[in-house]
């Protein structure tokens, strides 16, 4: 009883795979180098398919290598027999591998052209073929050795730049995350076969407690998913980076406090202009939390068009990233009274340019703002305003207590259309509509990771009830 | 030699509604039976309905089907189940007079136009020089040539009855097994597997203490299952309930290796919601007592069947097992329980129209294709007798899809899925179950009825009128409108906020009914039951079916999605084998049906309607 067609399922799909890049028939034998670019000591090249073992022969020796065993061998172009490399050669029979087929990988020496070669002479083979991107991993969700939240997660850990953003993939690969969902979803599918066993099998002696149970039980799940996703979109912001903005009028020191911030405790990780020509971006690892840092242009009055743009867009960057730093210059406290208009509870004021003011005099305080004088050009202070910034990104990302947490927009939609059919379930008069509700609380999801089915439902009823009549 | 557009062979369930359901669409039609007293015998539980079988009744009766009508003649003791339940779930029961039941079918089937009955066994089929169906050859040698056949043999095919250690072939107690046909079937390569059912030892009602047990009433105003009975005039009885002891329970389970389902002596499939008495011991080890009604099998008859206890232990263990249950110490046994295994195709040879894909113009219907229940093979009666009756004619097929009735969802299930153990309908198996209620069969099949032509000119008449007073009533209930003041007097709970409410809009609030309203507006007064009733069940679920629609318009979509039946899954790219396999066996018509066989993940349809589309632009 599933409507698997939905245009999310889709959508999903094609979030770890270009479908439409694959032309062939699946008894292809694939294969890629699986390390990254560049000279390194050592590349890996996977292949897997139904001919991955006799390939390996062809290459490798008469005889397949233990399982699971790195094993020495001298590499050969099948063709010529001309050595092309010497290296360790594992060997993974299906299903028990990472795609479910027979895999085999090759462990070579780094440099371009050897890897060039055996590629070469892998592409050599009829029924072997370059792997298309994502294809592997698609592999492995066909044949079931991954959901899809688990590629969700192991395209995370793939891409993950930092610690923390490390180890949330490595629990979503791992399915931490995807046994939370299903744990719910089991729990939803006991809850609709009690609401089906008593509607379908009145004259039954079923438990007379079974509907109270079941809507007790109901409010239970929906407060945990409503605790879940309540998390201010934790786990979102380390796969996406906890966005913080640097905001003020010009010539305060913006631009000088990005740069001292990326040359101190912080390493850049990556420089690239931003999507205006009005933003610069820096991505910081700051204490292994991801953190996107944006320089925005001078904010001040104006009429000239084009500053005015760039004035807009600093407003907006500010309005929707996590943390805004105010820079404003202390030596000129008249010329602050709008730009602190649009300071934010929880945003932070530095009083930049301390070196000009007067050791003693004190700097304005505002309710619910930190406020810091600081000198970029001195260095005063500014370890206090780094440790006060990475203390708030580490409050907001980190992952000490409670359940993993959500990743991904997807599975955040899905959880709320679970809550809110959840909700009219509680609130329904009539059994029947009670478990309309929850077949679609269950449906949502269902979307995260697997699917619905009516015999789901139906093994639950004849194996929790003795239903005779 | 004799030629018909259609033979039905058999005279059951299945038989019955398929007989009488191609000769009203004018196909002259033969149905063939071992024996013509036997024809609508119930041959397990003497009921008809139930939750979601009772639907199915209304949706045969609604195509002007014979079920509906023989059951308000049979009927004993009526009762709509789930009362206290909303509309949807709501499901028509009634217990049967087994004989009156058995008469009332022979009286149907022997007044129908174009069909004709005769006693024979059928031994084999035989196949024109394309291959499709042209005849049947009897027992005795003679043959009978038709263009169409409706095979509904129930659990004669390679029929086996165990009761204990005993066991022999029949077809039920009594009566031979087909072996011919079996045979026959084998040898045209359809897969057969095995299933098997039980039945319940029956008890001589003269030796049951009445007085000890509690008494289970009928409705005090039965309502008929048909459209066209206007009231039950069928005496009526009551039935009573006893139950399981724990002295019972210790007697089964000191015998359960002489039981066949346990001592491996049966290989079929039992159904998982009609356990025998024996896998409920088991399975439910620590529940104290098993619920038994006692539903007595006739008027004139003293036969009770006690329903809740089908077992093939021995005959002796039956014996001593009865003795442990209140009210039955002293029962005797007229007949003792037994288990029956028999075979069955994999439904998932067949089209929708039920037509097997590998024969043309052979059909089948009922226990054949796995279903368990009467009603569960009625309804396929219906739907085979109605094809093999049009593609006689050379019409289009009839096919209902599952927003369309339960039905839809039956055949559906069968042909999509298969079935590994017997398949019985819930209404937990229809998903649009607030569109598909039992009160509104007429409403949604009638009209295709009359459109196919198997709906006698009575019913036509009856149905447009009650079609016309809905109508109207709707028309006007959403031209009334009333002030919120007006409404406060008579005591209605809205908000003040001046804003004049329709009719209609105020019958979808939980508390209020047509008959509050009609205080407000006198003319209501005047509607018919029927149609106020359906009213108040469309208003109640008022958002619910408004979004039941939407997604009923994305499953039509998906149905809509053809996939070619020539398609060569071979060189569908990016399935898995497991799927590839799946799907060749079922061969679904539809992306729809596609994603309905389980194991066939969302992946797998999108490599599916890829290389579909990839075709299509390349054959344009």
């Amino acid at each position: 009883m599933t409507q698997l067609i939905s245009s999310k399922d889709e959508v999903s799909l094609v979030v770890f795979a270009p479908l439409s890049n694959f032309g062939g028939m699946r008894d292809d034998t694939i294969f890629a180098p699986s390390s990254g670019g560049g000279t390194a000591g050592v590349a890996v090249i996977r292949i897997s398919g139904p001919e991955s073992g006799d390939i390996l022969k062809s290459l490798s020796g008469e005889t397949l290598p233990v399982p699971r065993y790195a094993t020495r061998a001298s590499l050969r172009d099948p063709d010529s027999g001309e050595a092309l490399d010497d290296g360790l050669v594992l060997w993974f029979p299906g299903p028990a591998s990472f795609t479910g087929e027979d895999v085999a990988e090759f462990h070579i020496h780094g440099g371009r052209a050897t890897i060039e070669a055996v590629s070469t002479a892998l592409s050599g083979f009829n029924s072997c073929r370059l792997a298309e991107p994502g294809e592997f991993s698609r592999r492995a969700f066909d044949n079931e050795k991954l959901d899809l939240a688990e590629i969700e997660g192991l395209a995370d850990l793939i891409a993950a730049e930092t610690e923390a953003q490390r180890k949330q993939a490595l629990r979503q690969l791992s399915g931490g995350i995807s046994e939370i969902y299903e744990n719910w979803r089991t729990a939803l599918l006991r809850l609709l076969a009690h609401a089906e066993a008593a509607i379908d099998f009145p004259e039954e002696d079923l438990p007379d407690s079974l509907l109270y149970d079941t809507k007790h039980n109901i409010l239970s799940i929906l407060e945990n998913i409503t605790q879940y996703i309540g998390d201010d979109r934790r786990g979102e912001r380390l796969r996406d980076g906890f966005q913080i903005t640097i905001a003020g009028p010009p010539n305060a020191g913006k631009s000088s406090l990005l740069n001292e911030l990326a040359q101190r405790d912080v390493a850049i990780v990556s420089e690239h202009a931003g999507t205006t020509r009005d933003v610069i971006e820096v991505r910081l690892d700051l204490g292994g939390y991801p953190v996107t840092i944006a320089d925005t242009a001078g904010m001040r009055s104006t009429t000239e068009s084009i500053e005015a743009e760039g004035v807009r867009r600093a407003k907006d960057r500010a309005d929707t990233s996590d943390l805004t730093i105010f820079v404003v210059d202390a030596s000129i406290q008249a010329a602050n009274s709008k730009i602190l208009a649009m300071v934010r509870p929880g945003d932070i004021v530095a009083y930049n340019k301390s070196d000009l003011l007067e050791a003693s005099a004190p700097i304005p305080e505002i309710r619910d703002v930190e406020t810091i004088a600081v000198s970029v050009k001195t260095g005063a202070e500014l370890d206090k305003l780094i440790g006060s910034v990475t203390e708030r990104v580490g409050l907001a990302l980190s992952d000490s207590a409670g359940p993993p947490p959500l990743t991904r927009l997807r599975h955040r939609e899905a959880l709320e259309d679970c809550q809110s059919a959840l909700a009219r379930a509680l609130n329904a008069l009539e059994v029947e509509l009670m478990a309309e509700d929850l077949r679609l609380a269950a449906r949502a999801l269902g979307r995260i990771t697997g699917r619905v089915d009516v015999e789901d439902i139906l093994d639950v009823i004849f194996g929790e009830f003795c239903i005779g009549k | 030699m004799d030629t018909y557009d259609v033979i039905v062979i058999g005279g059951g369930h299945a038989g019955c509604e398929a007989a009488a359901a191609s000769a009203r669409l004018g196909a002259s039609t033969l149905l063939l039976t071992h024996k013509i007293e036997t024809i609508g015998e119930m041959s397990c539980n003497p009921a008809i309905g139930g939750l979601a079988k009772g639907h199915l009744v209304r949706e045969i009766d609604a195509l002007d089907g014979v079920m509906g009508r023989v059951i308000d003649r049979g009927g004993i003791q009526f009762r709509v189940l789930n009362k206290s339940r909303g509309p949807a779930v709501r499901g028509p029961r009634a217990q049967a007079d087994r004989k009156l039941y058995r008469e009332a079918m022979q009286d149907e089937l022997r007044g129908q136009e174009n069909l004709s009955i005769r006693a024979g066994a059928v031994e084999d089929l035989k196949f024109g020089a394309d291959g499709a169906v042209s005849g049947v050859v009897l027992l005795d040698g003679a043959e009978i040539s038709c263009g169409r056949v409706i095979l509904t043999t129930g659990t004669f095919l390679r029929g086996e009855i165990h009761i204990g250690e005993e066991r022999h072939p029949a077809g039920r107690v009594g009566e031979a097994p087909c072996l011919g046909l079996s045979q026959t079937l084998d040898k045209a390569g359809f897969a057969l597997g095995r299933l098997k059912t039980g039945t319940p030892p029956r008890l001589d009602g003269r030796t049951i203490d009445w007085q000890s047990l509690v008494e289970q009433r009928g409705d005090a105003v039965p309502i008929p299952f048909s459209f066209m009975t206007k009231a039950i005039t069928t005496p009526q009885i009551n039935c009573h309930i006893t139950g399981t002891t724990q002295a019972g329970h210790d007697i089964i389970r000191a015998n359960l290796d002489r039981a066949p389902m346990y001592s491996g002596q049966i290989e079929g499939t039992g159904p998982r919601y009609c356990p025998s008495i024996e896998d409920k011991v088991v399975r439910f080890a620590d529940k104290e007592r098993h619920q038994i009604f006692l539903e007595p099998e006739g008027l004139d008859d003293d036969t009770v069947y006690p329903n809740g206890i089908s077992t093939s232990l021995p005959e002796d263990v039956q014996l001593a097992f009865l003795k442990t249950i209140p009210g039955l110490e002293a029962a005797r046994v007229i007949r003792p329980g037994y288990a029956i295994e028999y075979d069955y195709v994999d439904p998932r040879e067949l089209r929708a129209t039920l037509e097997t894909r590998k024969i043309p113009g052979l059909y089948f219907a009922g226990q054949i294709n796995g279903t368990t229940g009467y009603e569960e093979a009625a309804a396929q009666g219906l739907m085979a007798g109605l094809n093999a009756a049009l593609a006689s004619g050379g019409g289009e097929p009839f096919v209902l899809d599952r927003a369309d009735a339960y039905i839809g969802v039956l055949i559906d299930d069968l042909i999509s899925r298969g079935t590994s153990e017997p398949y019985r309908m819930f209404t937990s198996r229809a998903e649009y179950r607030l569109q598909l209620r039992a009160d509104n069969a007429d409403q949604r099949l009638t009209p295709k009825g009359i459109a196919v032509g198997c709906v006698s000119s009575a019913r036509s008449v009856r149905f447009e009128e009650k079609a016309k007073a809905l109508r109207s009533a709707r028309d006007q209930l959403s031209n009334l409108t009333a002030a919120p003041k007006s409404l406060t007097d008579l005591g209605m709970v809205v908000t003040q906020d001046g804003k004049r409410r329709t009719g209609t809009r105020l019958l979808a609030y939980p508390e209020i009914t047509m008959d509050r309203l009609s205080a407000l507006w006198p003319e209501l007064g005047e509607l018919r039951q029927d149609v106020v009733e359906q009213m108040e069940i469309e208003a109640r679920y008022a958002t619910y079916l408004e979004r039941q629609n939407a997604d009923i318009e994305a499953f039509r979509r998906d149905e809509a999605l053809e996939i070619p039946p020539d398609l060569d899954l071979d060189m569908v790219g990016g399935l898995s084998n497991e799927v590839r396999e799946k799907l060749k066996v079922a061969r679904p018509a539809s992306f729809g049906a596609a994603a309905r066989i389980s194991g066939v993940t969302p992946a797998a349809l999108t490599a599916l309607l890829r290389y579909v589309r990839r075709r299509e632009q390349a054959a344009v």
